[in-house]
């Protein structure tokens, strides 16, 4: 009879429907991983966090020239390819822990991948238990990426995580021990992937293989913090600050406009377009602005503190990207934050009483 | 089968969406939320997210700078 209620319930067992949450970036390769996955009968849901440093949406959202482009976020669209449902998480708050202290260190640019990788699969192992979701994929690979991707480092994300053998990389899951899932045989280990190294070949023919098209590009353009000039901004506005911290408003504010820092304790964000005007307006009544009235130009604010001196040079500049960069006078407006406006008329700064060490 | 808002304006995506993810979460069945949004962008990203995730789109217009988005919550099917 025992044996019969341990068939019936091994019986039972093998029809559980297993639930793995992905972390699905929009990019190829976590969209490969859950297509791998899928196809051996698992159910998956995929998830994506917000930093506030991702790429998607915003610049194009701000930037004139760019807004009859598509706009689709990617993530979004990887997962209706897929059919999974897709959970957006806002962790820009305490992903400022992770940039500011990265326990790993940084990676070419302000890019702390590792400690990154680490938090996101331990965000996504706490949404796995509260949703009652057995394992967790991701669509590294093996060597792919110098910092989070490397065959040493793979065992630190899933150990500091808190993962440990709920982690399956299903593009590369051959080259490392077997998982949980493989082990327990709610994936066939001999189905996943042995991808390594950074060739992408072995990715493209899987898509192939899978039909999709129109994929993003790699993964790695999806993150401010790995772009130079954008890691070079955010460091500048730490020494100017005299401490390592920032909101939201100062990382949106480093995605737009030219950045020019004529001395350490102010610098001026200079709108490029119609678009990034429109943007600044928005910063209005918590910066110090100037803009030309007497020839179409830029919105420019100023963050930091000016002197009368600072303000006449910061209206110079100003003059210098309007229409007016030629004439003999500029009129520039110049608003304070106590919202009182005046007007000074200056001569346009000449190329070169611009210094190239100002720009950021 | 309540109406509810949603303020999303000045949000740049995908903070209008996940701004709706959340409240929707919080609603039932049938229930209305009438989001407006001054990012452009949520007039792709909003109704991709209800296709993806059982939400249905009753409606959306522009209204000068802003999109209004009307999504009827699904069964969570
Ligand atoms: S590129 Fe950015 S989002 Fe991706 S792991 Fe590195 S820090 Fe995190």
């Amino acid at each position: 009879m025992a044996r019969l209620i341990s068939r019936y319930f091994e019986g039972f067992m093998s029809q559980v429907q297993r639930k793995a949450v992905a972390l699905v970036s929009g990019g190829l390769d976590s969209m490969l991983a859950v297509r791998v996955i899928q196809e051996q009968g698992i159910h998956v849901e995929g998830i994506n966090f917000y930093t506030g440093f991702c790429v998607e949406g915003h610049t194009h959202a701000i930037r004139k020239k760019d807004q009859g482009k598509d706009k689709r976020n990617n993530a979004l669209w990887v997962a209706e390819q897929l059919g999974i449902k897709l959970h957006i998480i806002d962790i820009v708050e305490e992903y400022k822990d992770v940039l500011l202290n990265p326990k790993h260190g940084y990676g070419a640019n302000m890019n702390p991948c590792l400690d990154c990788k680490i938090f996101m699969v331990h965000k996504a192992l706490e949404w796995a238990d509260q949703h009652g979701f057995d394992f967790i994929i991701t669509g590294e690979v093996v060597g792919q990426r110098p910092m989070s991707q490397r065959k040493d480092t793979m065992p630190v994300v899933a150990r500091e995580s808190g993962a440990q053998d709920r982690l399956l990389r299903p593009l590369c899951a051959k080259n490392l021990p077997p998982t949980l899932p493989e082990r327990e045989g709610w994936v066939d280990r001999d189905k996943l992937y042995d991808f390594s190294g950074r060739t992408r070949k072995p990715q493209m023919a899987l898509a192939a293989q899978f039909g999709f098209s129109d994929y993003a590009s790699p993964a790695g353009g999806c993150c401010f913090l790995t772009d130079e000039a954008y890691s070079r901004k955010l460091v500048d506005l730490w020494q100017a600050r005299g401490k390592r911290e920032y909101e939201m408003d100062d990382i949106m504010l480093l995605k737009v406009g030219r950045h020019i820092r004529p001395a350490p304790h102010y610098k001026l964000i200079v709108g490029r377009e119609e678009g990034e005007n429109n943007f600044l307006e928005g910063y209005r009544k918590i910066y110090i602005h100037l803009r030309p009235i007497s020839h179409t130009g830029p919105l420019v604010l100023l963050d930091g503190e000016a002197s009368e001196e600072d303000l006449v040079l910061a209206a110079r500049i100003t003059a210098r990207y309007s229409k007016g960069h030629t004439a003999e006078q500029v009129t520039v407006q110049v608003t304070t934050l106590d919202g009182v406006s005046r007007e000074l008329v200056v001569a346009p700064l000449s190329p070169d009483e611009l210094k190239p060490e100002w720009h950021l | 089968m309540a109406r509810h808002q949603l303020d999303a304006r000045r949000l740049l995506c995908p903070m209008p969406v996940i701004r709706t993810q959340n409240r929707v979460a919080e609603l039932q069945a049938g229930d209305v939320l009438e989001v407006t949004c001054t990012d452009p962008g949520a007039l792709n990203d909003i109704p991709a997210w209800c296709r993806i995730n059982g939400h249905k789109v009753l409606g959306s217009r522009r209204e000068g700078n802003e999109v209004i988005i009307e999504v009827e919550v699904g069964d969570g099917a």
